[in-house]
């Protein structure tokens, strides 16, 4: 596809559409071009679908602005699980490519192409998967935990998801309009720099990840003044449940570290637009300061994904154990201590740097001190099973999934953390296996283990168990597969990120690791196939009691799904696992007294907003000046105008809690 | 009524209230949250800065055979420029006091001559980096000046903000008075404005008086 020079030469098309023009579309790309066909085939299905059947307005009325943190954290596993359909497709991408582009063949991507896949597969599996999934089950569950109606900030709360949205838009765009960044997922310069990346992949990821983080920045600030603020009468922080307690550190993570990316991605965007001199290699800059600021953002990032998982399997442990967790405090502690280790370790990311033996010492120090307290939570996790009377159902299936390969990518974390051994491993396949040894056995396996818990609580039924194992047992076995060769690999001193290889010795690890990556799309294809016929069988799945793992928290206390008001009678805690103290006790559900409930109303602004800064950052992107100026100017205009309505709650009459309630009562005694 | 409710008397405490629940529904003050995380939302602006010092802290040494701080900063100009600010905190704290006594009219006054204290500390900054780069000491010049200029310029963009935010403040609470809500907001302005003195108290120092010290 030739541009035709005259009309994009020429200064009002350049006013008009920045840098944009016809050869900024991939058409020369067929696996692209056959994406492209593919969703917007699927896209205006869906758009058929819901016109066709009139749910436009259900859709907005109900879930785009709505504040109830509920459906906001079904929003965030949606946009989970449809990014994690595109981080992993760029996952079986490179597995094959890795595996044919021996003897000579070039394989089938070209590296343009083959560069911006790893880039956005790391990108967006870690922004845009892990994070939205982890907010998600944490907005859903935390306010049921403490026994909250909602968070403190409801619309905040609508806001961050609909901005971490848009920071999805953003870079998904980025694959049928320009190109994505082809730096790595953390776009060091110099390489970054306006000098080597002078196309727009680099501007797509840095505002693509600017509008997410402020979604995320502000998610985190609510949910710890919500943890700190909401919680229900006789809860005091030793008598938190383990995974608000794991919740509320991740959180304080956020908000401790995510400015450090917001600020170090603004340098990098001075450096590319203005030309200042912070990470470039003459005039005074030093690119090492990226590296060590988006490190010190990135190792508590890390810590930020596991920590609300290790509280997911502290929960799913004393729940399927039919136990009190083992070494509750304990289990605090070790969080609160990995929390606070998690900012003094980043420098073991760059250990080649140079920074000299005692620097590289203390922070390959650190690094091994943090097994000490993530050691003692296993201990807990087994202490929590001995004796117990454990149920393996699917949650407690992936948590023992996970205790068993997790500590393996634990143990490879603690190698790689002494400064030698690093000089040699350094950037090396051990690294990637490595960190997805704990990625996807931790966060991953943690996140399966949370829905296949939770999904009862949020919908009224449980996931059907056939299909459930089967997915289960492909991805683990073929997590195994996947993986073990990469460790083989970076131990011969194989580097990442490569594309064509020269010794033939090597394709037969690559070709076992592209087996295991296939198993593993089987095992997600089984996931969704339990998803549809758990959906299809829901009558027969379906959960009456609102408690069918015998469930200790107080979120198994209410309905599921529960009411809009999450509790009619706000509770009182007295034991560190109120529910099952409250049926110990024989606790009898209040049928009368019910009273009007006072809920934040719906708004339509955080949408609004987010669909401003994509237009924004669309402009920045393309250098369409007048775009992101009207944008920007909107953005203001809409937040400033937001601070105007003065009316933002209702009240629940006391008649609709009645009714509910009733239905509910009705409910459990068809039970006996 | 709660006394109606048929609970066991097991389940109820020794002052006759339910053990497992609050008989009546808790009254939540509208906005308790806020202050909280109005400040939590300030500690992590604070972290912006906390990085912009540090890269200046490893980037203001890097001249690039350009200018240093010696060649370029005018330290009276910035004193005055510190005074308009700090002058404009103690207006802002005589807004908060006539808040207190419920007096509009003063409030508006005090919040005015606030807004007048940041736009002359604006202007003066906007003066003083107008001279810069016509002295061809740009951002672009030096690692140096990279810093220097994203630093204060990062404050500066906040003043801007917070006068952008004032305005709104004092129109609504032209509309709608000295109402609970319009306290808090005040309230978190008032915060927002003491935090960016701090900062600028930072700037002063590390920036201004170190440079001249280099």
């Amino acid at each position: 596809m030739s541009p035709s020079p005259a009309s994009e030469n020429s200064g009002i098309w350049k006013l008009i559409f920045g840098r944009l023009d016809w050869s900024s579309l991939p058409l020369h790309e067929p696996i692209v071009v056959g994406t492209f066909i593919m969703v917007m085939l699927g896209g205006l299905v869906v758009v058929a679908g819901i016109t066709k059947y009139k749910l436009w307005g259900m859709l907005w009325r109900d879930w785009f602005t709505t504040v109830d943190h509920k459906r906001i954290g079904i929003m965030y596993m949606i946009l989970g699980l449809i990014m994690f359909v595109r981080g992993f497709a760029d996952a079986v991408m490179m597995r094959l490519q890795q595996a044919m582009a021996f003897n000579g063949s070039e394989g089938y991507l070209n590296a343009h192409h083959y560069d911006q896949i790893f880039t956005a597969h790391g990108v967006i599996m870690i922004f845009f998967v892990a994070m939205p999934m982890i907010t998600g089950i944490m907005n859903y569950i935390v306010p049921l935990q403490i026994g909250a109606r909602d968070v403190s900030f409801p619309f905040l709360n609508n806001f961050s998801f609909w901005m971490t949205t848009a920071g999805a838009v953003i870079v998904m765009m980025s694959l049928f309009v320009g190109e994505f960044a082809r730096t790595g997922w953390l776009a060091y310069p110099p390489l970054s720099g306006i000098a080597y990346s002078p196309g727009v992949g680099v501007d797509y990821y840095i505002w693509g990840l600017q509008i997410a983080g402020i979604g995320t920045l502000l998610s985190g600030v609510n949910l710890i003044a919500t943890i700190v603020k909401m919680r229900a009468p006789g809860m005091n922080m030793m008598k938190l449940p383990v995974f608000t307690w794991t919740s509320l550190c991740a959180n304080i993570l956020i908000v401790a570290a995510f400015p450090v990316l917001t600020a170090v991605l603004a340098l990098l965007s001075l450096d590319r637009y203005v030309g200042t001199a912070f990470f470039t290699n003459d005039m005074g800059g030093n690119p090492m300061m990226y590296v060590n600021l988006i490190w010190i953002w990135g190792h508590p990032e890390v810590y930020i994904l596991i920590l609300p998982l290790f509280g997911v399997f502290s929960e799913v442990t004393s729940t399927f154990s039919n136990k009190r967790l083992f070494g509750y405090s304990s289990m605090v502690y070790a969080t609160v201590v990995i929390a606070i280790l998690s900012y003094l370790v980043w420098l073991h990311h760059f250990f080649t740097m140079g920074s000299g033996a005692s620097v590289n010492s203390f922070f390959g120090i650190t690094t091994m001190v943090i097994s000490i307290p993530t050691g003692a939570k296993l201990f807990n996790w087994l202490f929590t099973m001995y004796r117990g009377r454990i149920r393996f159902d699917l949650p407690m299936m992936w948590t023992v999934a996970f205790m068993l390969t997790f500590t393996v990518g634990g143990m490879t974390g603690v190698l790689l953390a002494v400064p030698p051994a690093d000089f040699v491993l350094h950037n090396s396949l051990f690294l990637i296996a490595h960190f997805h040894n704990v990625i996807i056995g931790g966060v991953l396996f943690g996140l399966f283990a949370a829905i296949n818990y939770w999904w009862p609580k949020a919908f009224g039924f449980t996931l059907d168990t056939k299909w459930g194992k089967r997915s289960f047992w492909l991805w683990v076995v073929g997590f195994w597969f996947a993986f073990m060769p990469l460790y083989i690999l970076g131990l011969m001193g194989v580097t990442r990120r490569m594309r064509v290889f020269d010794d033939p010795s090597l394709q037969i690890w690559f070709q076992i690791a592209a087996f295991g990556a296939l198993m593993i799309a089987a095992g997600i294809a089984c996931m969704f196939v339990q998803f549809a016929v758990s959906i299809i069988n829901r009558e027969k799945l379906r959960d009456t009691t609102g408690d069918p793992w015998n469930g200790r928290t107080l979120e198994w206390a209410t309905s599921s799904p529960p009411p809009d008001y999450n509790f009619a009678f706000t509770p009182v805690i007295h034991d560190n696992d109120a529910w099952a103290d409250m049926k110990k006790r024989g606790y009898q559900r209040p049928l009368t007294g019910y009273e009007a409930i006072h809920m934040p109303s719906n708004t339509g602004t955080g949408i609004i907003i987010a669909g401003l800064s994509i237009a924004f950052s669309v402009g920045m992107i393309w250098y369409i000046w007048w775009l992101a100026g009207l944008s920007f100017v909107g953005i203001l205009a809409v937040a400033i105008g937001h601070t105007f309505n003065y009316k933002r709650d209702f009240y629940i009459p006391k008649d609709v809690v009645e009714r509910t309630e009733g239905e509910r009562t009705a409910l459990l005694a068809t039970q006996g | 009524m709660a006394s109606a409710s048929p609970i066991d008397p097991a389940f109820l405490d020794k002052d006759g209230n339910p053990l497992f629940h609050l008989a009546h529904e808790p009254h939540h003050p509208e906005g308790s949250s806020t202050m909280l995380g109005f400040w939590m939302y300030l500690m992590s602006d604070c972290l912006i800065f906390a990085c912009l010092f540090a890269t200046y802290a490893v980037l203001g040494g890097n001249y690039a055979a350009g200018p240093g701080p010696k060649d370029l900063f005018d330290l009276p100009l910035v004193a005055l420029n510190t005074a308009m600010l700090l002058f404009s905190s103690i207006t802002y704290g005589f807004a908060m006091l006539a808040m207190e006594k419920n007096r509009v009219g003063a409030t508006q006054g005090w919040l005015a001559i606030t807004g007048l204290f940041g736009l002359a500390f604006l202007s003066i900054e906007m003066y003083e980096f107008a001279h810069l780069i016509h002295e061809g000491a740009t951002p672009m010049r030096s690692g140096f000046l990279s810093a220097f200029f994203t630093l204060v310029g990062t404050h500066g963009l906040h003043v801007t903000f917070g006068c952008i935010w004032l305005v709104t403040l004092m129109v609504q609470v032209a509309k709608h008075g000295l109402i609970p809500a319009n306290q808090r907001r005040l309230m978190c302005l008032s915060m927002f404005w003491h935090f960016l003195d701090v900062i600028w108290i930072g700037v002063f120092t590390f920036v201004y008086l170190m440079g001249m010290l280099r």
